[in-house]
Order: C-alpha cells, then structure tokens, then sequence
C-alpha cells in the first residue's frame, strides 16, 4: 500500500451514504434550487447539474395562449429525473395558496409542495397567521407542506403540530443576499423540531449555505444567489461544494470556542 | 368550409375568449397547443381532474384557468 499515510486507513470513510428524508422521501443532495431569474433555461439546466440538487422549485402560472411556441421549463428539466416542488410564490392569503397548490397538484400529480404565505411586497416576510391556516388546510387535503416561516422557534413548532412536513425559515428576506441574520433562532429551530428544518431564503454566497448546514440544518433552499451571481453555474457548483463542507462540519463537531489564544504548538522543549 | 358553429364567448386566463359550441376542455386545451398532460384546468374556480378533461363541454361564460409549471424560486 504504496502512498497511504502512517496510521490512517486507506481510505477515510465519507459520509457518501448521507442522505436525508421528508415524508417519506429520501434524498442525497441536500441543496434545493429554485428555477427562477436565469438568462435561459439551458442556463438554468447546467446550474441545475452543476448544483447536484434533486430538487427543484417551481411556480404556477398561467400558460402563454397567445405565443404556442414558447420554451416550457418542463422540456427542459425532466420531472421524470428531478422531483419538482411547486411554490406558491406570489400568494398573499391562504385561499390564494391552497388554489395555486391544488392546481399544482393536479399538474404534476404529486403532493409534497412548498408553501409560501406572503405578508407584504417590500420584505417578502411571510404571514405566519396566513400561513398557518393555510399548513392546517393543506394537510387535511392530504397534502405534504414544507413551510417557509419566519425564523421563529414557536411558528416553526406550530407548523410542525399543523401538518408541515419540513419547516423552512429565512435566513434573510427572499432574494437579499444576505445571509443568515439570526443563527441562534435557527439552532433553535433546528433542535426543537422532529421534522426537517431547512434554510429558505437569504443565502448570498457559499459561506452562508455553509453556515445553515453548520447549524445542522437538513438542507438549504435558493435561488437568486446561483441565479444573478456572475457565472450562475460556478456558484451553482460553489454552493454544492458548501452544503457538503458545512454539513460535515456539523457532523465532525466543531471545536469548542476560547476567549483568547491556545498554541498549537507544544510549550515544552522550547529552545 | 363555412363555419356556422355557434361561438360561446369565455373567460381564459383573465381574457375574454371565443369557442365553439360543443367543444371539451380537452378539445380547447389541445387547439391552444398544449399538452393536457402538461397543464391543470379550473374551471368557475373548481378543479377539473385530468381524467375529466374530455367529458366536460365548454359553457357560455365559463371561467378558465389553464396553467402550468414555470421557473421560479
């Protein structure tokens, strides 16, 4: 065994096997891209295979009735190979979201969906009251809600006792950029729930997806910090590259943090 | 051919639109184009089911939803 190094395995164990599961469902990429702002859709398609993501976000919208022609997201990515996830984006009461869901479900013909309660047009913040009433509905109607929330440790919890199969909160508002402002709500999120918790929202740039998965959170939900970065199909890979980093991180355990410095080099045998 | 069909005027998508009388969703949905695998139809804000799609005739002043999936976040 030429090459190894003294002392250590072959080969170190990675966590290949690692997947994770909602409702049911269980997936490896724990990185979920939304489809929306791309250039094109074969833009879209090689962020998509870059991402390693398995699934995706979708809207609802009326079809074109005046330009037959026009490129469908759907010849483009196959729903057969990636499981699509319909939102409901644009929806500022539960009726509007239940009829966007129930119209998604007759499309595609599945039940897990991603609910999205707006509040108002300037944050994008989610109606919690809204929204909870929308998760009750929804769930009766057999339907399977991951729920974007507030980052709320309470509202997440409501959701879950509501019927949300996955509860989904902002790191900062929808398309901002900017990070995960509250990383204490998030932890606290994440250990209070028996479903799982997946940053929705916020995430600017790799460190960010790193910092959700650090957290121990089951996966990252984005859109525009693939979508609008400069080479979407670069970052695409970038933010694959951080939801492993940062989820290994987790798994690993972090070191414990000092007030001041520790040496990493011995103090004894100083010359 | 001259067509002396009688035209039903409906609402699709928001817009006021003309079909002939006697047609199905499915008919209207496959003239604009459309895969009904494809799409969902509401019709008066009611779920029309896939299955249903060739049984049910268009209406006088029916109100027609037709969409599909499109990029989004």
């Amino acid at each position: 065994m030429s090459g190894a190094v003294k002392g250590l395995p072959m080969s170190i164990p990675m966590n290949n096997s690692d997947s994770w599961t909602v409702a049911g469902r269980t997936f490896t990429s724990r990185l979920i891209v939304g489809t929306g702002k791309y250039k094109d859709f074969e833009q879209n398609a090689a962020a998509l295979v870059a991402s390693g993501a398995e699934i995706i976000t979708v809207a609802v919208r009326r079809v074109n009735v005046s330009d037959r022609k026009a490129p469908m997201l759907t010849d483009y990515i196959d729903p057969k190979k990636y499981t699509y996830l319909p939102n409901t984006a644009g929806c500022f009461t539960a009726e509007d979201a239940i009829r966007t869901l129930r119209l998604a479900r007759e499309a595609g013909g599945w039940e897990l969906v991603k609910l999205e309660v707006l509040g108002e047009a300037k944050t994008l913040y989610p109606d919690m009251r809204e929204t909870l009433r929308a998760t009750e509905i929804l769930a009766k109607e057999g339907f399977l809600p991951m729920v974007y929330c507030v980052d709320d440790p309470i509202a997440a919890k409501q959701l879950e006792e509501a019927g949300a199969v996955a509860v989904m909160p902002l790191g900062a508002p929808i398309g901002s950029g900017l990070g995960i402002q509250n990383r204490v709500t998030i932890r606290l999120i994440v250990e209070g729930a028996k479903v799982p918790v997946l940053v929705d929202a916020g995430v600017g740039t790799a460190s960010d997806a790193a910092v959700a998965m650090e957290l121990g959170c089951e996966g990252v939900l984005m859109n525009t910090a693939i979508a609008e970065a400069k080479e979407p199909v670069r970052m695409a890979r970038a933010m694959k590259l951080a939801v492993e980093a940062g989820r290994e991180a987790y798994l690993a355990g972090r070191m414990g943090r000092r007030m001041y410095a520790d040496p990493s080099s011995p103090l004894a045998g100083l010359i | 051919m001259l067509n002396t069909a009688v035209a039903l005027s409906i609402i699709l998508n928001g817009e006021p639109h003309r079909v002939t009388a006697g047609m199905r969703i499915a008919d209207l949905v496959r003239e604009l184009g459309l895969n009904p695998k494809k799409v969902a139809v509401e019709r008066n804000l009611e779920i029309v089911p896939r299955s249903t799609l060739g049984d049910v005739f268009l209406e006088e002043g029916d109100q027609l939803e037709i969409v599909h999936f499109v990029g989004g976040g």
